[in-house]
């Protein structure tokens, strides 16, 4: 029985549990018309029932799932002849590959056969050892599927037995299946705490890995980025180096250019729908904003690099500049463009949470409209705008598909906007995209620079928040 | 508004009487400077105005781009061959019995058909044999996918064997784009020579070739060939992501916004896991795809590439945006509701879910959508767990190797032919309109919840 019919038969045994454990409750009770003497209502008992079916049926079936190919891993390398079982890791596991995929090929036993006919020479003994390994293997598959369902539906109907002997007429079934419902969703909200958790400990884990061959030092004020490491131990000028200066002053340069553009468009922008707009304008101001908002970035990424960087190396060029095809103005400028209704609805909604009375005072004490905005509303919004821009800014340095799609490859150290930088992010997606072992510094160098980009963005989200929430204290 | 207009105006009447007074100079500075500072307002009012046009603007230019760079794809052009299924070309035995005929026809030459009925156009014009290179060339204008149109094509109809017969079958993609008038000759990535353009120019007033809706890009899955490549493969792998996600994301982030907003203690613990929910939406997505690779991929060992593994980055991903969502629909139930639940004898667990649950499906619901609208978005973390190889099958598990509809636009971005840039255009109109109905969606639920 595969996965997905094991679990829809045991979601039909939940539901006929439910029904189960309310029919046996009116039964413990002495009969429907005896449904009064019960303490909890029978459809509770039903509920409880249900989940004790499927819930350590469920638990089971996850564990086993998890462990499943260690153990079967681990008798087929028992099975295999002494010379297999001492190869390292690596070609222990090109070996195991080799016979998964002979055990999912339909031919295997005709492969058996024609070898079996064929003289015997040392290419084809290899053959015939993995496909007898890949025999093995299926045998092992379909054992372990077995046990698995066996398992899982014993577990079922067991809890299911166990637990409605207990049935009494004071049973307190829906205690205890609220109880039980209490737990999921404390477990469901640590998920949170959960993911956070994971997100800290597998990048911190990789970076100690990385931060063994490559000293932090070096890795933090080192300028030279070029991630190649050797394929062989002599080969020349393969060792890589790992200076990530230029990574991080790529990423200040392009975040800069989009800020450059966001701030004021979307300051403006809030300032104008907040205090000029008809109520008309704002009405189509604002979904069209939410259109920028909720336009997926690998669109914007498409944009910049085969819309905007021609359009900009065009005029460039008119001009006797030399821009690079792949300039950081290009990445920057559509970065600015993704993070305009960002900044303009949150300094909106700071600017707005300014009380009237202050307002209201300018203006009667003569201001014009801009000199009440300029003098009054932006210095009393001042903390919630720079927790918008901040937040900006985290939200731009960990942008990813922009940058990819429009800003290069090639690390530069410069200051120059025409020029072609590259980014964190970057470097992220290409370090780890592609085929490389997992343990080489080449990729464990993305976790530190992700461990980089979750501290920085970490970082500014607090500060924002804090900036916040102290002006918001001011006014409450 | 009109309050503040009308203090204004007062302000104006007010200096204008002192100011005839003649009496304090201030008013007269203050006069002198007023013509000034409603200069120094007009400007401040145009730049908003300019600001929000300019808003509208990159809007427009954004979404015009786009669809005029899709157009294109959505039209394909065909070219009608003078096809003979000659037996001796195809290599197939006549007097075979129909079974084995069948068998034949599967495995018969097509291409020296295809071959032959090209060159055979060409041949009566010149009145001379073509050169090597002319063959080459001639055959480089055809689709590689031609000689499997023929095939489908006789098979179809087994009695057209020695017939001459009229079949249409697709131009190759840099002629389509030619065709199209996308590029002038000569263009760079556009690989037509000019005795190929003289050809393409007879063909045309011959009538033998005819634009045609592309349905293909709609029900094929993904090729190397532009003139093949279709978007198929993409929206399964994206629907059955989307899928995992949803059945996720939805119960356990209306679970923990549950427990957070009804049953949990004000102590450190949940202060605490307020923070982390604030802090997480707003880690970059780049993030949780390091997550997805680290702990997913390499310590539980889930296959690279399914849906499965993408379904539940994503959940990660927008786990917090609809915990926040669903938190803000829970704390606006209000608490009579739940008082006269608990008053008549209902337990907490009771209340939650009978009575302030369905009160604030609406809120929870539209913030789930905005999440799923989140997620269908999303490639970055995507690329980290290896959704960006080429594939070619169809999806069918949630276990399959897989990609989807932004990574496919990612990939097709990256290729160097230049049909591919009205193909990525495409998708991304697909995915505009895919995004713009879950919005709809959610707008409409909302509105309809709201009235009620």
């Amino acid at each position: 029985m595969n996965s997905s019919l094991l679990f829809i038969v045991l979601l039909g045994l939940t539901l006929f549990s439910y029904w189960f454990g309310l029919k046996r409750s009116l039964k413990v009770a002495g009969g429907p018309e005896h449904k009064k003497d019960l303490t909890c209502l029978p459809e509770q008992f039903g509920l409880l029932t249900a989940m004790v079916c499927g819930l350590p049926a469920l638990i089971t079936f996850l564990i086993f799932n998890s462990v499943e190919q260690l153990f079967i891993e681990h008798m087929l390398t028992a099975s295999l002849p002494a010379h297999i079982q001492s190869l390292s890791t690596i070609d222990l596991g090109l070996y195991f590959n080799n016979i998964r995929s002979i055990a999912s090929s339909e031919t295997i036993h005709s492969l058996i056969q024609t070898i079996d006919k064929q003289s015997i020479n040392s290419n084809n003994v290899m053959l015939l050892e993995q496909s007898k390994a890949a025999l093995t293997l299926k045998e092992l598959n379909l054992q372990a599927t077995w046990l698995k369902t066996g398992l899982v539906l014993v577990m079922a109907v067991a809890s299911v037995i166990i637990l409605v002997r207990k049935f009494s007429v004071n049973y307190k079934a829906r205690q205890k299946s609220e109880a039980i419902v209490h737990a999921l969703l404390v477990a469901s909200s640590g998920i949170a705490i959960l993911t956070t958790l994971g997100i800290v400990i597998s990048v911190l884990f990789e970076s100690i890995h990385f931060f063994k061959s490559v000293p932090p030092a070096e890795f933090m004020f080192g300028t030279q980025w070029s991630p190649q490491t050797a394929m062989r131990v002599d080969q020349v000028a393969g060792s890589g180096s790992f200076g990530a200066v230029p990574l991080f002053a790529g990423t200040m340069l392009i975040t800069f250019i989009a800020m450059l553009m966001a701030v004021p468009v979307g300051l403006m922008i809030a300032i104008y729908l907040s205090q000029y707009a008809s109520p008309k304008l704002r009405r189509i101001a604002k979904p069209m904003l939410e259109v920028l908002a909720g336009i997926p970035t690998v669109v914007y990424g498409f944009f910049a690099a085969l819309t905007v960087a021609p359009v900009i190396r065009n005029v460039g060029e008119s001009f006797g500049l030399s821009v690079a095809s792949e300039s950081a103005l290009a990445a920057g400028l559509v970065m600015g463009t993704m993070i305009i209704p960002f900044v303009s609805s949150l300094s909106e909604d700071a600017i707005s949470a300014v009380p009237k009375s202050l307002k209201e005072a300018s203006l009667g004490m003569g201001a014009t409209k801009s000199e009440t905005v300029i003098k009054v509303l932006v210095p009393a919004a001042l903390p919630g705008i720079v927790g918008a821009i901040l937040l900006a800014i985290s939200r731009a340095i960990g942008e990813t598909m922009i940058v990819v799609m429009a800003a290069g490859m090639a690390a530069n150290l410069t200051a120059n906007p025409l020029d072609s930088v590259t980014t964190v992010t970057v470097q992220i997606v290409t370090l780890l995209t592609g085929d490389q072992e997992f343990d080489s510094p080449k990729t464990l160098a993305a976790f530190a620079l992700g461990l980089m980009l979750f501290v920085t963005t970490l970082g500014l989200n607090i500060l924002a928040l804090k900036v916040v929430r102290k002006y918001r204290e001011q006014y409450d | 508004m009109t309050k503040s207009q009308e203090s204004s105006t007062n302000t104006k009447k007010m200096s204008n009487t002192t100011s005839s007074a003649k009496t304090l100079s201030i008013t007269d500075k203050v006069n002198m400077s007023l013509n000034k500072r409603h200069k120094k307002e007009k400007r401040f009012k145009m730049m908003g105005l300019l600001a929000v046009i300019f808003g509208f603007m990159l809007v427009l230019t954004l979404i015009g781009d786009i669809t005029s760079k899709a157009l294109p794809a959505f039209h394909q052009h065909w070219i009608k061959l003078d096809v003979d299924y000659k037996s001796s070309s195809l290599n197939v035995n006549n007097e075979a019995a129909p079974k084995l005929l069948d068998q034949q026809l599967q495995s018969a030459n097509y291409r020296k058909v295809l071959r032959e009925s090209i060159y055979q156009m060409f041949l009566t014009e010149t009145g001379k044999a073509l050169s090597r290179q002319e063959k080459r060339q001639l055959s480089q204008l055809f689709s590689t996918n031609a000689e499997f149109t023929l095939k489908d094509n006789l098979i179809a109809e087994p009695a057209q064997l020695n017939e001459k017969v009229n079949v249409w079958v697709r131009l190759d993609d840099d002629v389509d784009s030619y065709l199209k008038a996308d590029f002038p000759l000569g263009e760079p990535g556009l690989r037509i020579t000019k005795k190929q353009a003289q050809w393409i120019e007879k063909l045309h007033t011959e009538e033998r070739i005819e634009s045609r809706f592309n349905i293909s890009f709609f029900t094929a899955s993904d090729s190397r060939e532009p003139e093949l490549a279709g978007i198929r493969g993409a929206l399964t792998g994206t629907l059955l992501t989307m899928l995992v996600t949803l059945l996720l994301s939805f119960p356990l982030g209306v679970a923990g916004a549950l427990y957070l907003e009804e049953f949990a203690p004000k102590n450190r613990w949940t202060d605490l896991i307020e923070i982390n929910i604030n802090n997480l939406a707003a880690v970059p997505s780049i993030v949780f795809g390091l997550l997805g690779l680290a702990v997913i991929i390499n310590l539980f060992e889930l296959p690279r590439s399914a849906p499965l593994v993408g379904g539940i980055v994503l959940t990660l991903m927008t786990l917090p945006t609809i915990i926040i969502a669903s938190r803000a629909a829970i704390k606006a139930v209000p608490p009579s509701m739940r008082e006269a639940a608990l008053g008549l004898g209902a337990s907490k667990m009771q209340v939650t879910f009978s009575h302030v649950l369905p009160q604030a499906m609406p809120g929870i619901i539209t913030g789930g959508i905005i999440g799923i609208a989140q997620a269908l978005g999303e490639t970055a973390p995507l690329l980290m767990i290896g959704m960006v190889a080429f594939i070619v099958d169809i999806p069918t598990s949630v276990v399959d190797s897989a990609t989807v509809l932004p990574v496919q636009i990612y990939l097709w971005a990256d290729s160097p032919e230049r049909a591919f840039l009205a193909k990525t255009s495409a998708a991304i109109l697909v995915l505009l309109a895919l995004l713009l109905v879950i919005n709809v969606t959610a707008t409409v639920l909302r509105s309809k919840f709201e009235k009620k």
